[in-house]
């Protein structure tokens, strides 16, 4: 199943951009929580509460969507021959940089997805942080234009592309070994939230087809909402753009139809209205997607077709979601944690230390 | 004999920055350029192209791809 790749084309990524803006509003619809019909940052934070990684009760639940972008998109780089296993670009760094991009995105609430989401039902708050994601991908594409890069990949046995994917299937298998139980917080191994976002979810089988059909998608389109940004910034290429204003604006459309728009800044869902770290937490996230060349939706689909670093930067997240939760990184709809602006500071500064150190001659 | 740039191993958006650069800079009309997967071919020829150069092959070659263009 080789040839040309409709997806790849201009109406190939806005139809797959567009579809995700249609999916999103219903996943949130039919349980998921406001303007979160998909988050992958605040999924996988919601994933690593499941498995104890943190404790904070309102975001445990092991969101099926995360597991669904990674295998769809194996089955699609398996259909089309383009499994390739990688590894070996700076994995510890692409751990850092997920860690870090996790915790600026639960300063704000919410990855680039879920911040144009927030847009589409209304949310102001989400022009903050979207003018902060372009604001840090634009300081990604200085260090991008003076040389900055992650040196090379080594082609590897297919086990390492694997591991993610099997990761995947693992984490399935506890969900379907300990299913929820009504009003109780744990069953088995996992945690569940009783109240709070965690608590929200679309039923776990549609969660899950979704999410197989947008990592197959996605996986042919290469659509990431970074990437988005930053060839616009840095090229002045659109073709990810289109993807990603496809997205926002059929979202917003399927949101009126829903009933589920709601203009304004104040009292959104799973959102404050701290307009300064809504700025700072997405713009230190956008610095660290951009330093490692991926949204998290897209570090997904990498590590689904077989790039090993890639999936690294989604542990980093998960473990990152970890350390935002127990050490008070992540807001809440009340204002950011007791060592939210800290962390923000610390982890520019980590990335410009990456961006500044990390140039010329490994490429 | 045309210039090559080796993108090999690099991720979006070095092999994009790489060929561009050679581009504006190379001497040659014709240029090589080798990449080892589809979503780096497909951003190159993209990114070529509107600079208005004119692909003239697409070879698989080893892991990867070998693109040949010629600037426009």
């Amino acid at each position: 199943m080789q040839g040309e790749n409709i997806f790849a084309t201009r109406w190939g990524i806005i139809g797959v951009g567009a579809l995700i803006g249609i999916l999103a509003p219903l996943l949130q619809k039919l349980g998921n929580p406001g303007n979160m019909g998909i988050c992958v940052a605040c999924f996988e934070r919601d994933i690593a509460g499941a498995v104890g990684l943190h404790r904070a009760a309102v975001v445990q639940y092991l969101r099926p969507e995360i597991i669904g972008f990674v295998l769809g998109s194996m089955a699609a780089a398996y259909l089309f021959k383009e499994f390739r296993p990688r590894v070996g670009s700076a994995p510890i760094v692409r751990f850092i940089l997920g860690a870090f991009a996790m915790i600026g995105a639960l300063v704000f609430l919410g990855c680039p997805w879920r911040a144009v989401l927030r847009l589409a039902g209304g949310d102001g708050n989400a022009i903050l942080g979207l003018l902060g994601l372009t604001f840090g991908i634009w300081i990604g594409t200085l260090f991008l234009k003076k040389g900055y890069n992650l040196g090379r990949t080594q082609v590897t046995h297919a086990t390492v592309g694997w591991m993610l994917p099997l990761f995947m299937v693992g984490m399935f298998a506890l969900l379907l070994m300990f299913p929820q139980v009504p009003e109780q917080a744990k069953s088995g191994v996992l945690f569940y939230s009783l109240k709070g976002p965690g608590a929200m979810h679309a039923p776990l089988l549609l969660s899950l087809v979704v999410g197989l059909g947008i990592g197959f998608l996605a996986q042919r389109s290469r659509f990431c909402t970074m990437g988005a940004i930053r060839d616009t910034v840095l090229f002045g290429q659109t073709h990810l753009l289109s993807g990603f204003i496809a997205l926002t604006v059929v979202a917003f459309l399927t949101n009126l139809l829903l009933g589920q728009f709601k203009a304004g800044f104040a009292g959104q869902p799973v959102a404050h209205t701290m307009h300064i770290w809504n700025f700072a937490g997405m713009a230190l996230a956008g610095l660290a997607f951009a330093l490692a060349g991926g949204c998290p939706g897209r570090q997904l689909f990498l590590a689904g077709e077989g790039d090993g670093d890639a999936a690294v930067f989604v542990m980093g997240m998960i473990v990152g979601a970890g350390f935002a939760h127990n050490f008070g990184l992540a807001s809440s709809p009340k204002g950011v944690g007791p060592h939210g602006i800290a962390a923000v500071v610390v982890g520019l500064l980590v990335c410009l230390f990456i961006g500044f150190t990390m140039r010329g001659k490994s490429a | 004999m045309a210039a090559t740039v080796d993108a090999r191993g690099l991720s979006c958006p070095q092999p994009v920055i790489m060929t561009l650069d050679e581009i504006k800079k190379g001497s040659d009309n014709e240029m090589i350029v080798l990449v080892d997967t589809d979503t780096s071919k497909e951003n190159v020829v993209r990114a070529a192209e509107s600079q208005g150069c004119r692909i003239t092959d697409v070879a698989s070659e080893g892991e990867g791809y070998r693109i040949a263009l010629t600037k426009g």
